[in-house]
Order: C-alpha cells, then structure tokens, then sequence
C-alpha cells in the first residue's frame, strides 16, 4: 500500500521524525547546552568559591591551608570586620529608602498620567539611565561632587556654602568634601540605582485598576486617604521587587566606594582587597557568602510578599 | 473637560525634576570633555577647548583596551545568542521536570551582586589552573549576557503562536525548514534586541571583568585605572563620551526594534 507520508528528503526530516516521536529528544538537544554552560561553568564556580570560604589562611607562612574548618566564618566576627558587615547594610538599607521615596513620584507620573508622547519620554527617559555605562554615571558624580566642582559652585552661587559645610561637618557622614564623605558614597549609590527602583514600581502602579480609585473616592476617601489605603498598598510588591535590587546591588558593589567615599570599607571592596592584595581567599570567600544569604532571606521575604509578580 | 486627569503640580514637577537628576550629570561629562583644566575638576571651566579629543586619538594606551572590548563584547554576544535563544526554545513550550530551578539558574548571574560572579569565577579559574586570557573575559561576560537574550527571547516565542509552527509542518517543513523560515523571522527582532542590550552590557561590564581578566585592560578598566589615579582628566572624559555613545546606541536600537510590543526591550536589567 502507498503510504500517504511523504518521502524523506534527507538527514532532516529523519530528525525531524525523531522529534516528533520523541519530544524530550528535542528538549534535550535544546537544553543541554545552556544547561552545561550554567550548571558548569556558573554553579561549578559558586561551589568552588563555598569551599573556599571553608578553607583557612595559615598565619605565619599565608598559605591556604585546604582543610575543612569554620574557622574563617568566626572571623567575620571579629569587630573590625563586623563593622564592615553592618555598615554595608546601614548603607543598603538607606539607599533603597532613599530609592523608593526619589522613585515614587516618577513611577506614579509615568504610570498614572503620561500618555501618548510623554509615555514613550518616561520609559526612554528611565530605561537610558539604567542602561547607560555604570562607570561613566559614577566618573560624572565625581566631576560633580569634587571640592571644586559644581555643587560647591551652585551652593556658593545660592549663598548656601553654609549648609553644605554643616553637612560636611556632620559626624559620621561628614568628610573634607562631598567626594570624600559618606554623603556622597550615598549620594552616588542612590543616582546608580534609582531606575531599578522606577521600573518595577511603575508596573505595579500601572496595575492598580481605575475603578478602585474611583469606587475609593465614591466612598469619600479623600485623595490623601484613597493614596494610603488603596494606592500604597497595591503598589507595595513592586517596591519590593525594587528594593531587591538596590540592595542587593548596592552590598555587592565595591567600586563606588573606591571613587566616592571615606576609606571605610564595604563588604564588595573588602571581597576585592582580601583576595587581591591580601591574598586571604578564605576570609574573601567567607564575606562574599553574608551577601548571597542575606538575598536568599530576602528573596523568600519578598516572594511572600507577593514581589515576584511585579518583576 | 477636567482636571481628574492633570497631575497635581508638585507631583509633575517631582517627577520632572526626578528624570532630570537622572540625565544631567550625564551632561557634565560632555562639557568636562572641553574644558581646559586638566588637573582639577574646577566648575565653570576657565575655558573650553577641542584638542583632548586629539590627545584621546593620539593615545596608544587607549586602543588596546578599545579594540579588546569590542571584540569581548562581540564573542560574548554571540554565544548568549546561541545559548540564551536555547533555552528560551526549550522553557517556552515545555512543561519539564526542574524547569522553575533552571529559571532561577538563568536569573542567578544577574541577581546575585556582580562581585560573587566575579569572585567565583576567579576561583573556579584558579582551582582548575586556567591562566587569565580574552577567554576567561567571554566565560564571565557571556554567563550574564545569556539571560538578557533569554528575556527577551521568551517573550516573543510567549507571544508567538505553536499552531505557525504546526501549519508549516503540515506543509511538509521539517523541523530545520521551520525554523528557519517560520520561528526566526518572528523571533528575529526581539533576538537582536536582545543581543544589543547584551552587547551593551558586556562593553560596559567592569565588576565582573576586573577578577576575569589578570593583566589585560578591556576600555572600562582602563577607565577605572584612570578614575583612581587620575593623569589627564579631559581625556577620560573623551573616551567616557566613547563608552556612553557605544553602549547609548544599541540600547535605542533595542528600544525602537520591540516598541508597541507587550515586551519592549530593557524592562528589567
């Protein structure tokens, strides 16, 4: 009898076949390659760098000692290290205040009232800074915050060199100039990452269904009551989602304190000095493991917290 | 008629001034690349003059660094495109055992503070006793591109319908034949959207660069070097216009490529 298949023409339609029988065949082939490459190459290095973190430093000859101890973890307790964990977090959690409060009105503007050409502006206007070069968005606010650049200027120019000196002189966040303050570490973190805050923000206002709001002021919520009680709350997971990023972006970065900043170190720049002039792998490895499990907390915060969806 | 729809004064004008704060300083880089000053930061410039970009040209230690990076970003796109286009293959159709595991493996790079990828991979190098090359430099790079290619792959296959791929065979298209002219002339803009934000992102990458690449400079290292221990301050404001106009460019591109679409390019970093 004729078959009413047509004929194979070739390598192809045989694999095609096979495909067809055997979908997970076609799976495979698929994902094998990303999945080598991610499993491998990525997950083989997070596993390396755990290990490490188990590995000690011998005091005397400064070698890695490759035995298994938790010796390196009680390090991270010693105070001056201490300090560095808990500034880097006083920092994180300030700039991703600092973040949501600047972030809301954009969100809010883009999400609630720019339409047609404006709404194209918005999004142009938060998507080009957030992936604009990093290096050179931190190079400007060093012309910016330099002794003798324009802030100074602006500040003068206003008559209000008095405020920028009583900021200066602030304990603690104060410094010679705002280059060379914590004020303007933070100053610098708040611009670098303030558009991950804008975006998943603006998703989630852009959600909030109109006839809430309406059905909200039919009731005689005042505007201000109506923007506590209904508007803030819906809007709540993407500021979460947001404050994923500034925080996990801001704990893990180690350049900005370098260029901007006192000389006290974060837990980025303390990763990138122990185990590069340092030479102390373990000890780098160990502070480079407080950020991944304070995300992983984070991350299963948040997702109770309904912010995956918002992403 | 009123005024439901008009956003109340303070607000625009916070939001204004908001994307304002988010675009001039960008601005300060431009002008700085002019000034006369070469020591300090003095602001207003005392004077403005062209020649830093003919210092920049004539630079020798600049060109290694640029053509380095173009080159990183280049390979590094390409094998995202490959690897990222994969998997959005496989995770947009299938339901498989593992799946929420390997997209949370795809997102891992780029979640995780770019000083853990680094630092990982500069011990995994180490362990395994691979000396530092432009290699090693496209192992990062290409880990944390794949999933912005990722992204926006699996949004478009999302979108596209599974009964074009069942006509063409129907037709007699083997799986090759519908690839080819049926899944990549409708994946084909959301891929080169996605390989441009890659290509940006890659040329631009420093955290992750700086434990991949020993004694090589890509162009943002160099800038770094130069950020730190300052020589000619005009001229890394030239190449600065540099870095931002090759990573400014391919983003727009992105943008127009996938505009109007429920997946407009570079939504999420």
């Amino acid at each position: 009898m004729k078959s009413a298949l047509l004929p194979e023409r070739g390598p192809g339609d045989r694999l095609t076949a096979i495909f067809w029988r055997r979908p997970r065949v076609l799976l495979l082939l698929l994902i094998t390659p990303p999945l080598l490459w991610l499993g491998v190459v990525y997950i083989g290095s997070l596993a390396a760098l755990l290990l490490q973190s188990f590995y000690s430093i011998d005091e005397f000859s400064g070698l890695v000692v490759r035995e298994f101890t938790l010796k390196t973890y009680v390090e991270l307790f010693r105070p001056a290290n201490f300090d560095i964990i808990r500034r880097t977090l006083v920092m994180s959690a300030s700039v991703t205040l600092a973040s949501a409060v600047l972030a809301f009105p954009i969100a809010y503007y883009a999400a609630r009232y720019a339409t047609g050409r404006w709404k194209a502006v918005f999004y142009l206007g938060i998507m080009l800074p957030l992936w604009s070069s990093y290096l050179v968005k931190v190079y400007a606010w060093k012309l910016i915050l330099a002794k003798e650049g324009i802030v100074t200027w602006v500040a003068d120019g206003l008559g209000l060199g008095f405020l920028l000196d009583a900021a200066l002189a602030l304990p603690g966040v104060g410094g010679n100039s705002l280059s060379t303050s914590f004020l303007g570490t933070f100053l610098v973190f708040v611009y670098v990452w303030l558009p991950y805050m804008i975006l998943p923000m603006q998703a989630a206002l852009e959600r909030v269904p109109k006839s809430m709001l309406e059905a909200s002021a039919d009731l005689g919520a005042s505007s201000a009551q109506t923007f506590r009680t209904v508007i803030l709350p819906l809007a709540m997971p993407g500021v979460i989602a947001g404050s994923i990023f500034t925080f996990s972006l801001t704990m893990g970065d180690y350049i900005i304190p370098q260029i901007v900043g006192t000389s006290a170190r974060f837990i980025g720049l303390a990763v990138y000095q122990l185990q590069g002039t340092a030479g102390n792998l373990p000890l780098a490895a160990a502070f480079a493991v407080v950020p991944i499990i304070i995300m992983l907390i984070y991350l299963s915060l948040a997702k109770r917290a309904g912010a995956f969806d918002a992403l | 008629m009123h005024s439901e729809n008009r956003a109340p004064k303070s607000l625009t004008l916070a939001a204004v001034g908001g994307l304002l704060f988010l675009h001039l300083p960008i601005v300060l880089i431009f002008l700085y690349a002019f000034t006369t000053e070469e020591r300090t930061y003095q602001f207003p410039p005392p004077g403005l003059t062209l020649k830093w970009f003919a210092v920049a040209w004539n630079r020798a230690d600049i060109w290694p660094p640029l053509y380095l990076s173009l080159l990183v970003a280049s390979i590094s796109t390409l094998m995202a495109l490959v690897l990222g286009t994969l998997c959005a293959a496989a995770m947009a159709r299938a339901r498989f055992f593992g799946r929420d595991q390997l997209s949370l493996l795809i997102i891992l790079p780029i979640a995780l503070p770019g000083v853990i990828t680094g630092m990982s991979l500069r011990s995994a190098f180490s362990l395994m006793d691979i000396p530092f090359s432009t290699l090693t430099i496209i192992l990062g790079h290409a880990t944390f591109c794949i999933v912005i290619v990722f992204n926006n792959a699996v949004a478009r296959y999302r979108r596209l319908s599974g009964s074009i791929a069942e006509a063409s065979a129907d037709l007699g298209a083997n799986a090759f034949q519908t690839f080819r002219h049926i899944l990549l002339p409708n994946l084909g803009s959301a891929l080169l959207a996605g390989a441009m934000l890659a290509f940006a992102l890659s040329f631009d990458e420093v955290i992750v660069t700086t434990f991949t690449a020993g004694q090589q400079s890509t162009l943002p290292i160099w800038m770094l070097q130069e950020l730190v221990r300052p020589r000619q301050r005009p001229v890394t404001n030239v190449v600065a216009i540099v870095v931002f106009a090759t990573t400014f460019i391919p983003i727009l591109i992105a943008y127009y490529l996938t505009r109007g679409g429920s997946e407009t390019a570079g939504g999420g970093k």
